[in-house]
This record gives C-alpha cells, structure tokens and sequence, in this order.
C-alpha cells in the first residue's frame, strides 16, 4: 500500500484484510510451542570465545603468564585491572599483586587482545554474582587458574626468544642497563 | 418483619459473594492476560510462581502492598490519594445491576441472581461509567507532573467522546426491548439474541467500550512509548493496584454488558444459565486480550475522527433505520 497524503490507498477492504490478517497470525501463534529458553533449568552452551569472568592463565610448564606489562590496565577502557611489577631473581617479571574489579568490568575484551603473553583471558562463566559489591573484587590468587586457556601449548618465553646467559649490560655492544629510577642523561 | 431480615440477608451474602468473585476473578485476569499476551508473542508468560505461574497474582498483590507509598512533592493531596478509589468503586458499583443467572427460590421465594434488578439499570451504568473518568481526570491533575497531566487530559477527552457512541449504540436494544433494565432486556431476547438484528450496534458498542476502558488500541491515556504511563504515572503501591484493579473490573464488567446487551445474557441451550454467562464473558475478554496483541495504538486525531466522524453517525443512522423497520414491522 502506498502513503499519499497521509492515506493508505486501497480503501476500507484492503484495510480491514490487513486486520484479519494481524488477527489470524496471532491465532496461529497461540498454537505454537513458546521459544523461550528457560535459563536456570536449560543452559545453552555459550560459544568458547564468549566474554565474561576473566582469568589469569598458566605456561604448560605452570609459570604464570603474566609479565606485569601493564598493557591490559592502560587499555582498559573503565580502568578495572591494577597490579604492581616486581622481579624474579631470574630476571622474569611477574605481578606481585594482581587486581580485577568485576564490579566495574564491562567485558570488552580489551584486555585480552592487549596482552602479549596470552595471559589475560576472558570466558564464557558469566554465573558469578555476588551479594556483597565488594565481593567482586578479585585478587591475584581468585584469577590464576591451573591451565593455559585457549592456547595451552603457548610459551611467551619460549616462542619470542629466552635472554643471553650473563647479567645485563655485558653482552657484545650492549649499553649498560637504564637507571630508570633517574631521568638524568 | 421476618420476610424483611430474609430478604435483607440474601442481598447481603449476594453482595458478598459478587465482591469477592469480583475481586477474585479481576485478580487472575492479570494472570489470564499477561500468559494470552505472552502465548500470542510465543513466550511463556509468567511461569515461576506456582504451577503455570498460577500464584503470579498473589506475589503480585504481595509486592504492591509493601511497596512505598510515595506522593509528589506539591501533589493535591486530598484527591491525590482519593482518585484511584474512583476508579476501583465506581466499576465495582457497575456490576449491581447485571443479571448474572437465572433465579431460584429459596424458601418459597424468588431470588434473582442479580444484585439489584434496577428499573433505569442502562442510566445507572451511563452514570458510573461517566464517573470513571474523574479517576484518570483528577488523579492526572493531582500529581503534579507533565506527563500525568497529558494522559489526564486525553483520558478525559477520549472516554466523554467515546461515552456518546456507546449510548447511541444501546438506543436500538432500549427500543427493542422496551425497557431500561437489564434483566428485562436479557428476558426480551428470551427467542433470538440482539446480535442477530443489530450487529451494527454490537460493533459500535465493541469499538467504545474498548475505548471507555482504555484498552490498546485506544489506550492514549496511557501510551508508555509517549508518556511513561499516563495518568498513573506517579502512582506507586497499592494506590497503582487499585487503577489496575479498576482496569480489569472494567473489563469483565463490559464483557459481561456486552454478553447482556447482545448475546442474551445467561440464555443460552444444554449448559446451565451461569455457565454460558461465564462464557459469554470470557468470549469478550478473550478477544480483548487478542486485541491488545494485535493492534497498534491509534493516533489522537485518528482516535477523534473515528468517534466523532464515524462511530456517531453511524450510530445515529442504526437508530433511525431500526426505528422505520420496527414501525414498518408492526
């Protein structure tokens, strides 16, 4: 039916066809089994790559991932994620605390795309409310899990290159290591 | 004297038993209408609280009489808190006068199954129809907010335009029968209901009635999409149950005019006379649900236009023809 004038065209016949039309689909809809999902008693499988709680996954050799770049905590975009850096004896980075509060969260998924030790991973378990605000704040021991995530044959270390033997600084034309402590030159 | 306290008793355990199936059914018809509505748009409707949500109204009621209480700051106070009850009353008072059953006798005398066989019972149902609209009126204006106060307005305007073709669509079954009573009009269509000869009529009393009791797809008053609620906007608790208690009172009481006024009432073949009223009325709440499910809301000026333009005239030609045919015919 075309508008002209602000009047549908085919006069009261086409009108009222339409209306039974609307009334005999909803008849038929009556008869129709409901597609609703009920949700407590039917969970569907959400797909692998769906975002909800994050964690905080393992090298196959059981090393946490994470090196304390603090990539994840600059993009977040509702600055959710703190941590502080702090040093192996082996040279190897690592957070000595590790800070998501889910109360503030919104699932982007940033994070994860940011992260370049495969560390930070979202996943599907979105069944984790709390009745207490500040129960959502998870520490570091709440996000480590026991295995690797999406990628568990991953190795960081392993796949960009280990470091030299010998301390910093004393490799073949390496400049001594950066004060960083100091700005002076 | 003891004919009198007989008497006297039988009206009061009528009324009794009128009010609490009144309230009773108008309770589960929010169930009935949320599960048809839900059917409709192939959802489930409520279905947590008991066997097929079966219990929903009484969490219902639960939830809205320990809600707040809350009021407007600069609210008319006094009418404020009065309107709902309007509306809640004046449709519980409209179910006095209809016939509900054939009577029987208890004690050697006649007990009609109506609460009160009034002589002007259409005038009466004019008068508290007509007073309905002080419950959206002044509840809109008391609350002190724009949007209550649109939905007053257009409430107001649309049941007064609407009140014109209901009663003009009643003429025709006023001549017919020769009286203004309800159980001498449900008697009259004792051989043939008057949906037979007047279908005119029955539709143009279909159509206002679905606007008198602001029903999609006349339900201006309260357009969410426009004016978050309408009249009831500020309304909370019980005193927002009480407009929706109103709301289905009024649908059950039209209904059942509808099943007095066209269908013959509580006559009816095989079943008994209770039985087909309850089914008559229901046949009209059903199709009100339906309705609701299919239509889009009207336009204001459309609104205006159909009352005035078309319902009005036609409702007066219906009255003249019927009119010349029961002169010819005699």
């Amino acid at each position: 039916m075309k508008l002209q004038d602000g009047k549908a065209s085919g006069g009261p016949w086409e009108g009222l066809k339409a209306l039974a039309l609307g009334f005999a689909t909803l008849c038929r809809h009556l008869f129709r089994y409901p597609v609703t999902e009920q949700y407590p008693e039917y969970k569907r499988v959400l797909p692998a790559r769906s975002r909800a709680r994050i964690v905080l996954t393992r090298d196959p050799d059981g090393d946490e991932r994470c090196v304390a770049c603090y990539l994840c905590s600059a993009v977040c975009p509702v600055s959710c994620i703190s941590m502080q850096s702090a040093e192996r004896e082996d040279g190897r980075r690592y957070p000595r605390w590790f800070r998501i509060n889910f109360a503030r969260c919104i699932y982007c998924g940033f994070c994860e795309e940011a992260c370049p030790t495969l560390a930070i991973q979202l996943t599907p378990d979105f069944e984790f409310c709390k009745d207490d605000i500040l129960k959502l704040v998870y520490e570091k021991e709440d996000l480590l899990v026991e295995h690797g995530g999406k990628n568990r044959d991953y190795n960081f270390y392993r796949h960009a290159g280990v470091s030299m033997v010998g301390d910093k600084g004393t490799h073949l034309n390496e400049q001594p290591p950066v004060d960083i402590k100091s700005n002076l030159p | 004297m003891e004919i009198w306290i007989i008497g006297f008793i039988l009206l009061l355990i009528k009324l009794i038993v009128v009010l609490g199936v009144l309230l009773l059914i108008a309770g589960w018809m929010v169930w009935v209408e949320r599960k048809l509505l839900g059917r409709f748009q192939v959802r489930f409707g409520p279905n947590r609280a008991g066997k097929f949500g079966f219990l929903q109204p009484v969490a219902d009621i639960i939830k809205l009489l320990t809600k707040e209480d809350t009021m407007p700051g600069e609210a008319d106070r006094w009418i404020f808190l009065l309107a709902p009850a309007i509306i809640a009353i004046t449709t519980l008072l409209l179910f006095a006068v209809i016939p509900f059953g054939e009577g029987f006798a208890i004690f050697g005398r006649p007990v009609p199954l109506v609460v009160t066989d009034f002589n002007v019972g259409i005038l009466y149902v004019f008068a508290l129809l007509s007073l309905g609209v002080y419950g959206v009126a002044l509840g809109g204006w008391a609350s002190n907010s724009k949007y209550s106060l649109l939905g007053a307005i257009r409430g107001a305007a649309q049941m007064i335009s609407y009140e014109i073709p209901l009663a003009l669509s009643l003429v025709p079954v006023i001549m017919l029968a020769g009286s203004f009573s309800l159980v001498d009009i449900v008697n009259a269509q004792a051989r043939y209901p008057f949906i037979v000869v007047q279908p005119i009529s029955f539709a143009l009393f279909f159509i206002s009635a679905a606007a008198e009791i602001k029903r999609i797809p006349f339900d201006l008053p309260e357009a969410e999409n426009e004016l978050v609620a309408g009249y009831h906007t500020e309304y909370s608790g019980m005193r927002f149950g009480l407009y929706f208690l109103g709301e289905y009172i009024s649908l059950i009481v039209l209904g059942s005019l509808v099943a007095v006024f066209f269908w013959g009432g509580w006559r009816g073949p095989f079943l008994p006379p209770m039985v087909w009223f309850i089914v008559k009325v229901g046949i009209v709440i059903f199709f009100m649900i339906w309705m609701r499910g299919t239509l889009p809301r009207l336009r204001y000026d459309q609104l205006m236009s159909l009352g005035w333009k078309v319902l009005i005239p036609i409702a007066l030609l219906n009255i003249v023809v019927t009119g010349a045919l029961m002169r010819i015919g005699r």
